[in-house]
């Protein structure tokens, strides 16, 4: 594909009724919006849920689907959000397989991402690594070269600087 | 009171008294015994009507909710009871018409286990209501009753489901029926635009010369017929009134234009190709109306007044959007909007209809428009229609005139065929001391005609005039236009007679098969004091005219067949080739 769909980030924040996440995944999914990760995560207070959603999607139809899922009875914001406004952060978990000869270079590359290792066996160890996502697709990237044996990531969460509201 | 132990089933009924609501229409089975149980304890004000099918239920309460503004109930079971009701709620999504349906549900315990008539209706009608409830404790019932019908007649009207499961239903229910709502992302009332906004649209129209209304649903939802006449007499601009506007401005009136888009006048789809102007009132500018929605009004200002703000931009950008009751912005607007200098577009309007006036063949047997036509002048427009889906529903809005809204109920958004006979139901219980005429045809009569005893049991003094080609006529019209005259499907051979089958339900029936009958017959079962059922035996064929085909811009409109013979291709056609290439690639 010559020109990727562009990728967008929302913060969606709905009152915690159930099937409010249904609704809002499926007012994207029709109007062809491909969900990348949603993280759902207890709001201010137990009533209401705070959704960070990003989706791949056409820019021009964006604008209109939000309008869309701000309709939903159960939604009290949904805004998008550019990288520049936000603070954005991910957690990642990488199993590999590695021997002994192998740590060090492993160690080497957690240290330079500020990732720690969270559980070390004979021929396995986790890290944990936190920051923006593109600096977790560089980590990941460099530990390829080893034996990726399982790869959990928590999908992106956002906050808005400043003052201004997610 | 305070002494009367509720359940949850009584509590939904006395919720859903409290709340107003006159009439339910439904059908029950077993999860919802409790609460057909309850309904026959504690009714007090609300009519039961029992429906024969649960499609025919929620069309009638649609029906009721067009030709009243107020909404009714729906109650069924589970299971099959519950998705039966899935056309009538499409139906009445797509057409912002409010509606409380009541499905019944098999026990907390059994969900999703596959339990006897279990199916997961609240997920399965997501995205056809406006919103929907699962009930887990019968004290919520009061307050979700009174968060339904809030929901479902503000703002813009939908349907909102309540499914209840039967051990709920039964659960002691001891909340105070005066539930609080508790709704924070709802704010319908909220006022969404600006005075500048108002300033910019009453600049835009001083600055048109050919300027255009377009109005809608929206502008009957917010009773905004005395706005829009208003503001057409200041801008002295012509209107258009979309299938369910039909009414909104009088088509009496010299500025109307009647219906725009796929099947409209051939004047009004002249008028949005030549507009400079356009202000879309409570019209959502759905395909049917745009043609092309990039040639759109192309050289025009668009004006989009809407009171549902997820409507702008869809099809068409418009150049200025205001968010609003229809009704609540044009009270704004019109205090600054000047008389407008457009007598050479109301000339042009005038030449135009003239030129293409809106007309059918008077010879070669019995044709529906005729019978439409005379049906309009029988009532004086005055009649409450609905129809059903197809050929005939084109007709009736192009010959059937209204000078008021309300007063034309049809399917639109949702091309619901069996919509035209429970929806007469539904609008003649609304408005009982009204005539009330549904114009069906052969194939979607047959999807619901079992209400014929809903019909006889309620004496509901219903007219029915069933336009009969024993044809799917609306298909065979694109197989014969698009399709080389394959008629796939479309030939009804087997149709009962449906005088006998009328007179089974003991309803008055007449065949009608001569033109210079039609005056005779239609008198007759006008005024008749029940029921009546008149089969008209129409030409086979038959075609709606004017027509734009599907993606097409509107000045490509067809204004009547190329010459051929029935049931051949046409020939020397080379603008229905054309539509044949593009209809292949259109719906």
């Amino acid at each position: 594909m010559k020109n990727p769909l562009p990728t967008h980030n929302l913060s969606v924040y709905v009152a915690n009724q159930p099937g409010a996440l249904a609704r809002i995944a499926q007012t994207f999914s029709r109007r062809g919006f491909n969900i990348e990760s949603l993280v759902v995560s207890p709001g201010k207070t137990e009533d209401f849920s705070r959704m960070t959603i990003t989706v791949k999607g056409a820019e021009d139809s964006l604008a209109q689907v939000i309008q869309q899922c701000s309709k939903l009875v159960d939604v009290i914001a949904c805004r998008e959000h550019t990288d520049e406004e936000v603070v954005s952060r991910e957690l990642a978990l990488v199993k590999l397989a590695v021997m002994a000869e192998q740590r060090a270079e492993v160690l080497q590359i957690a240290d330079h991402f500020h990732a720690k290792t969270v559980d070390l066996a004979e021929g396995a160890m986790v890290l944990e690594a936190t920051g923006s996502s593109p600096k977790l697709d560089a980590m990941v990237g460099l530990l390829r070269k080893f034996t990726i044996v399982e790869l959990v990531r928590t999908g992106k969460v956002i906050v808005a600087r400043g003052e201004r509201e997610t | 009171m305070s002494e009367m132990k509720l359940n949850g089933a009584d509590a939904l009924i006395l919720s859903l008294e409290k709340a107003g609501i006159r009439v339910m229409f439904g059908l029950p089975g077993g999860p919802a015994i409790p609460l057909f149980d309850a309904l026959y304890r504690l009714r007090k004000h609300m009519r039961f009507v029992l429906a024969r099918h649960e499609q025919g239920a929620t069309h009638m309460a649609d029906g009721y909710a067009r030709a009243t503004g107020q909404p009714a109930a729906v109650m069924v079971t589970s299971g099959p009871g519950a998705t039966n009701t899935v056309t009538g709620i499409m139906t009445a999504y797509m057409d912002s018409v409010p509606l409380v349906v009541i499905t019944g549900q098999s026990a907390r315990n059994m969900l999703g286990k596959d339990a006897f008539q279990e199916t997961d209706v609240f997920n399965l009608t997501m995205p056809i209501v406006k919103h929907s409830y699962l009930v887990r404790r019968a004290d919520d019932i009061p307050r979700i009753v009174k968060e339904a019908v809030h929901i479902a007649t503000s703002g813009r009207p939908g349907p909102v489901l309540i499914d209840i499961p039967k051990d709920v239903a039964v659960e002691a229910c001891t909340a105070d029926l005066d539930a609080e709502m508790y709704l924070p992302g709802y704010h319908p009332e909220a006022k969404a635009y600006s005075a500048d906004t108002l300033r910019r649209m009453a600049e835009a129209l001083a600055g048109s010369r050919r300027p255009v209304i377009l109005a809608g649903h929206g502008a009957v939802l917010a009773h905004a017929e005395e706005e829009v006449k208003e503001l057409a007499e200041t801008v002295r601009s012509p209107v258009t009134a979309t299938l369910l506007g039909k009414g909104v401005f009088p088509e009496s009136h010299p500025l109307s234009l009647g219906m725009p888009g796929m099947h409209g006048t051939a004047y009004a789809n002249r008028a949005l190709v030549g507009c400079d102007l356009v202000i879309s009132v409570g019209a959502r500018m759905d395909d049917r109306i745009l043609g092309d929605p990039r040639q759109f009004c192309r050289n025009a200002v668009k004006i989009h007044i809407d009171v549902d703000g997820a409507e702008f931009g869809k099809f068409v950008r418009a150049d200025i959007s205001c968010q609003g009751d229809a009704k609540a912005v044009l009270r704004d607007l019109l205090p600054l909007v000047k008389k407008g200098d457009t007598s050479a577009w109301l000339q042009e309007m005038d030449r135009n209809k003239k030129k293409w006036p809106m007309t059918y063949p008077k010879q070669g047997g019995l044709r529906p428009p005729r019978i439409i036509d005379v049906l309009n002048r029988l009532t004086g427009g005055r009649a409450v229609m609905t129809t059903d889906v197809g050929q005939h529903q084109m007709w009736a809005a192009q010959f059937f005139h209204c000078d008021k809204p309300w007063h034309f109920i049809t399917s639109g958004g949702g091309g619901t065929m069996g919509f035209g006979l429970p929806s007469a139901i539904g609008a003649q219980i609304g408005r009982p001391g009204e005539t009330v005429v549904a114009v069906v045809g052969d194939g979607g009569f047959q999807m619901t005609m079992a209400e014929l005893a809903t019909v006889g049991v309620q004496k509901l003094p219903i007219k029915i005039i069933l336009m009969n080609n024993h044809y799917l006529g609306m298909v065979r019209q694109w197989q014969d236009m698009f399709y080389d005259a394959r008629y796939s499907g479309v030939d009804l051979e087997g149709n009962p007679d449906f005088v006998e089958l009328a007179g089974a339900y003991g309803i008055y029936a007449q065949n009608l098969r001569r033109p210079a009958d039609i005056e005779k017959v239609l008198k007759k079962a006008l005024a008749h004091p029940g029921p009546a059922l008149i089969n008209a035996e129409v030409i086979k064929h038959e075609e709606v005219y004017p027509m734009v085909p599907a993606g097409r811009p509107l000045e490509d409109m067809i204004l009547e067949h190329p010459r051929r013979r029935p049931g051949r291709p046409a020939k020397k056609a080379p603008l229905a080739a054309a539509c044949r290439r593009e209809g292949e690639k259109a719906t």
